[in-house]
């Protein structure tokens, strides 16, 4: 079972990341969009980071929507919405548990990842953060049953998919306007939202 | 990076704060980061706000006064603001009859409102949003985020802020908002790129000799890169995609806005506005009004965008009305 502590450290764990990250992914921005989801991304995890200490006694779905809509008001942008969307219906999904069991952590990322779609109305191959979260997701429902390998499985997933989709051209956010130029660059968003799946895998490990 | 700034953290709130201070007459600013009009709410006046990303001043701020926008939201530079701006800039607007957001077409734009505005419609507040989406510079189809927002918007918002002025409502405002959209278009080049304040340094390189057509207001690249031609053909490269829009016609009366991109000087926009009018008196296309300077920014960068916005008789009466805000004035 896992614990609001548990989730605790991986919302600690990816704001780690994220701020070591911060240069890359704002890098990463400049070729293809405008040089600024590493710093909203840090400004966001940062307030997280202020959040946790008076959530952690609490309910996992508390946690997760409080995250979400700290990010809505925090990050801007459109990864403000996306990621603030995704926090906020796994926090539904989890409700008032305080433990939970692989099946429900799979169910809510798939949530999670339902929010992110029909916000930014993206699809596969898009060229965004949808493209490491579709797979990502799929490889955590489809190994459940061994909740380490399937996080394992999880991670890799998001990264090929964010690799799988570099040499595309993009369709939504900023990197569209670049038309043809976008293709061989790497998406920040997918990214990111690779960043979050390793970051999932490393914190449970350790718990 | 050279900038006069104290820290890159603290930029935004500090100018909120100096503008708050040159301009006590017509402005208050106030928590979470808005800037609303002094006497907002007005009873029974349709408000009018909009909002985006730091870094285009005047754009929206500068905006904010009698016969313009009631309230402005400015995000982090080149960041879209957050829902809870829009939802207070909205609250503290509505007076009683409804609010209009004028939302630029970005994908971070778009979502951040449209929360805004599901949000205070739960609370009770009428709310209609138009999405300006003018830069001819992109194709406008299913592979990509669709037309910027870009010059259109400062049109835009003065003659919907002058028709809403005038005691029109909700209903009508928002169409004349459409209008004004159906009617302009925009597009912009670069000399040289903007630096982030929080990122440091240059968000592109581009060398002495090369200049980016179609650019958009983040620096984000446009339609090609190519080598620096003489201002009159840049000006032909950046009108006739405009007027090949089937907008345009001889006979057709326009407002034709040269605008700097935040590090050009006005004499340069004055070469380029000759030009502008050389090419539509040409084509029998009579600029009955005209905006030159830098009202829609991208920082420091040097360039300029041009807009051309048909008129009728209904938008040139607004775009004459009266208005009193930080940059813009006239009339009163």
């Amino acid at each position: 079972m896992i614990s609001t502590g548990d989730f605790s450290r991986f919302l600690e764990t990816f704001a780690a990341r994220i701020h070591a990250a911060k240069e890359e992914l704002t890098e990463l921005d400049s070729a293809i969009g405008d040089a600024d989801h590493g710093i909203n991304m840090d400004r966001g995890m940062t307030a997280i980071l202020e959040l946790l200490p008076g959530l952690q006694g609490g309910d996992a779905g508390t946690l997760f929507k409080q995250t979400g809509m700290k990010l809505i008001s925090t990050v801007g942008g459109a990864s403000g919405p996306l990621y603030g969307t995704f926090f906020l219906r796994l926090g539904t999904a989890f409700g008032t548990a305080t433990e939970i069991g692989p099946t429900e952590l799979a169910a809510g990322f798939r949530a999670g990842l339902e929010g992110v779609i029909a916000r930014g109305k993206a699809g596969l191959d898009d060229k965004t953060m949808v493209d490491a979260m579709v797979p990502a997701v799929a490889a955590l429902e489809a190994g459940i049953a061994d909740l380490p390998s399937a996080l394992d499985a999880a991670a890799i997933a998001a990264a090929e998919g964010r690799d799988r989709v570099t040499p595309l051209v993009a369709h939504k956010g900023r990197a569209s306007y670049l038309g043809e130029r976008s293709a061989g660059h790497q998406d920040p968003g997918a990214t990111s939202t690779t960043i979050l799946f390793e970051s999932l895998r490393d914190a449970l490990r350790a718990g | 990076m050279k900038k006069l700034i104290n820290t890159p953290e603290r930029e935004v709130d500090e100018a909120l704060a100096g503008m708050a201070a040159a301009h006590p007459d017509l402005i208050r600013v106030e928590e979470p980061n808005i800037i609303v009009r002094k006497d907002a709410p007005r009873k029974g006046k349709v408000g009018v706000i909009s909002g985006g990303g730091s870094g285009h001043e005047p754009m929206h701020g500068g905006f904010v006064g009698l016969g313009m926008l009631d309230a402005a939201c400015p995000g982090a530079v080149f960041t879209s603001p957050v829902p809870e701006q829009m939802l207070a800039a909205t609250k503290a607007v509505n007076g009683g009859a409804g609010v209009l957001h004028i939302v630029k077409n970005y994908t971070g734009d778009i979502m951040n409102f449209e929360i805004a505005a599901e949000m205070a419609q739960a609370e009770g507040i009428e709310v209609a949003s138009v999405v300006i989406a003018d830069d001819v510079a992109v194709k406008d189809s299913l592979y990509t985020a669709g037309r910027r927002g870009v010059g259109g918007t400062v049109l835009a918002e003065k003659i919907v802020g002058a028709a809403a002025e005038a005691g029109a409502d909700l209903k009508t405002v928002t169409a004349l908002c459409q209008k004004v959209q159906d009617n302009v278009r925009s597009m912009g080049m670069a000399l040289t790129s903007c630096t982030v304040p929080a990122a440091g340094k240059p968000t592109f390189d581009i060398s002495d000799d090369e200049m980016e057509i179609g650019i958009g207001i983040h620096g984000e690249p446009g339609r090609r890169r190519e080598a620096l031609k003489p201002a009159d053909e840049i000006v032909e490269m950046l009108v006739t995609p405009i007027l090949e829009e089937g907008i345009f016609a001889s006979g057709d009366r326009v407002l034709a806005f040269v605008n700097g991109m935040g590090g050009t000087p006005l004499i340069e926009l004055y070469v380029a506005y000759r030009k502008v009018n050389e090419i539509l008196t040409g084509r029998g296309i009579t600029i009955a009004r005209n905006l030159v300077g830098s009202y829609i920014t991208s920082l420091e960068m040097a360039g300029l965008s041009i807009t051309l916005l048909k008129l009728d008789d209904e938008l040139l009466r607004y775009w004459d009305a009266p208005v009193k805000t930080p940059a813009l004035r006239w009339g009163v």
